[in-house]
């Protein structure tokens, strides 16, 4: 969904890894270093591409958005994909291209390539979503003028589960104010 | 607008369980790093400086806990509680509790591990450590590889100023696994012998373990000795690469140049560089790229890995705290394993402790996702 517009939907029974291929065919992205990606940079990559390519963010302005992002699963998903490769030693496979997708800040690191963002990263893990934080934070990098926007929200990947929420924070005032209350009514 | 300060600390690391273990060592130029022999870590031998963990029962069976931690929550818990006294701060509603890791208690997930699998979330990371010193708000857990630890201080920063706290305590910690032991072999990037940042013949990294602590507040009336202000602070991204230093060092330079500007000083007000400094080709040299165009050249930098290793998420905080100690005491620590220049710009590297009167430091790392975060702290005079 973009500003509450449908823009894809997959099937409930599809596996992660299909609906991610599905939704990033139909949202016309073209990106090939999407399929070297883990499923949590995936879904991250995917819904800032949507929200960027909306808000017409093109890498030559070489925009100052800040990342902002948060999760309960941190990257665990692919920490136990790895764990699995090094767990027995007489089947011993670490391999570095998976290793380097054991951090959540990764996903930023991909997206910030992507749309040339030379910008102010963060990311933290809560039990459960947690506007507060956000809000204070991402206020702050724009007063004190680290950022004048920032994307915002909640990326988590998780066995089968799955969530993506993200929001652009702006300098200029918009219809929508920045508050605790508005993140809550459209999480 | 309130100054913010770093003030009362602790390391919790081989040398020791107090700051100033580790400080008396650095300052004689000793190491802790020893060769391992570990079969559950690595088949083959490697350099790591690991904290004794029958030291670490012992001393932490002086606190009197009833409740099952994990050995990194043993740590954090023993590191924090030695702040909290030491500063005799009460916990309120205005008290923050930041935890700084990569990888948390990621030894949950293995096979043989006695605790349960779950504990791999960092949230119950942030749980274990909240509920045990009776924090009324929810942690922030910051994971954000190994910038994590400058970077705690600049958001405990950032959220006073945002008037969520008056004071908030960092936690910082990450433990030598098989799981992090091997992923950066994988990269051959671990070097056989001890590190040797900015050397010629570097080899690359070790891995190291610590938990280290500190308040950050806005409280002035209360500061440890060493306290320092907090004059700037910066992150960004080099939008280049996800595990390897960008060639023009374009992060790094980025988020000094936002520190200063935030802390309204030139780069030649500068002091001292406490630098990120793995010992990695790559890292090394990037940094060298991003200090010369800084036009840094000249400003007396060192790298603490060869003290303790990387100790990931925990790095920042420690070299931070580190450098409160060396500025306190007027004496720039020797980059312990440097021994002939070996990046291809001019840089000035501790070869050997000299005093020096500091007043101004300047703290740098750099991670894997190209992220870059720098922070500019000012002795406090007393």
């Amino acid at each position: 969904m973009l500003n509450g517009e449908l823009l894809y939907k997959g099937s409930e029974e599809e596996p992660f890894a299909d609906f991610i291929k599905m939704a990033y065919k139909n949202l016309e992205t073209d990106y090939s270093k999407f399929f070297k990606m883990d499923s949590l940079s995936k879904l991250a990559f995917l819904g800032a591409d949507v929200l960027l390519k909306h808000e017409n963010v093109v890498p030559e302005m070489e925009e100052n958005i800040a990342l902002v992002f948060s999760n309960n699963a941190s990257s665990l998903d692919t920490d136990r994909k790895y764990q699995k490769s090094i767990e027995d030693n007489d089947n011993f496979y670490p391999s570095p291209a998976v290793f380097v997708y054991t951090l959540p800040n990764i996903c930023m690191g991909e997206i910030s390539i992507k749309h040339k963002l030379y910008s102010e990263n963060s990311f933290f893990i809560f039990e459960n979503f947690n506007p507060d934080y956000l809000y204070a934070y991402s206020a702050g990098l724009i007063e004190e003028n680290k950022a004048e926007k920032v994307l915002c929200g909640w990326v988590n990947v998780d066995k089968e589960e799955y969530t993506a929420f993200l929001y652009l924070v702006t300098k200029e005032k918009t219809e929508i104010p920045h508050t605790i209350k508005e993140i809550n009514s459209r999480y | 607008m309130h100054k913010i300060y770093l003030s009362y600390n602790n390391i919790v690391s081989s040398f020791g369980f107090n700051s100033n273990d580790a400080v008396t060592k650095i300052k004689d130029e000793i190491t802790s790093l020893k060769l391992v022999n570990n079969k559950a870590l690595m088949p083959e031998s490697f350099y790591s400086s690991l904290v004794d963990k029958e030291k670490l029962e012992k001393e932490f069976a002086s606190l009197n806990s009833k409740n099952k931690y994990t050995t990194l929550e043993k740590m954090m818990i023993l590191s924090l509680s030695k702040v909290i006294s030491a500063s005799k701060t009460k916990i309120t509603e205005r008290t923050g509790l930041i935890i700084s890791t990569t990888k948390g208690n990621i030894d949950a997930l293995e096979v043989n591990s006695t605790h349960n699998e779950d504990k791999a979330y960092l949230s119950e990371l942030g749980k274990a450590v909240k509920t045990h010193f009776g924090f009324l708000k929810e942690p922030l857990v910051l994971s954000n590889a190994c910038v994590s630890g400058v970077l705690a201080t600049s958001i405990a920063k950032r959220l006073i100023k945002q008037d969520l706290f008056d004071s908030v305590f960092i936690v910082s910690g990450d433990l030598v696994t098989k799981f992090t032991v091997s992923g950066f072999n994988s990269f051959q990037a671990l070097s056989n012998e001890p590190c040797k940042p900015y050397s010629k013949n570097r080899t690359g990294i070790n891995i190291g373990e610590v938990a280290a602590s500190i308040l950050v507040t806005k409280d002035i009336s209360n500061l440890a000795p060493e306290a320092v202000e907090i004059l700037g602070d910066g992150t960004a991204n080099d939008a280049n690469h996800i595990s390897g230093p960008s060639r023009t060092g374009e992060g790094l330079f980025r988020s000094v140049n936002s520190a200063l500007k935030e802390a309204k000083i030139l780069a030649s007000d500068i002091d001292y560089i406490s630098a990120h400094g793995t010992a990695t080709i790559f890292n090394d040299e990037m940094e060298a790229i991003a200090f010369d165009r800084l036009q840094m050249n000249k400003t007396p930098l060192n790298s603490l890995k060869g003290y303790f290793g990387h100790t990931l998420g925990a790095s920042g905080l420690l070299e931070t705290i580190i450098g409160m100690h060396s500025m306190h005491k007027n004496i720039l620590f020797a980059s312990l394993g440097f021994d002939e220049i070996g990046v291809s710009k001019t840089i000035n590297v501790i070869k050997n402790s000299a005093a020096k009167n500091l007043t101004i430091f300047l703290k740098t790392a750099s991670g894997f996702g190209g992220c870059n975060t720098a922070a500019i702290f000012k002795k406090v005079k007393h």
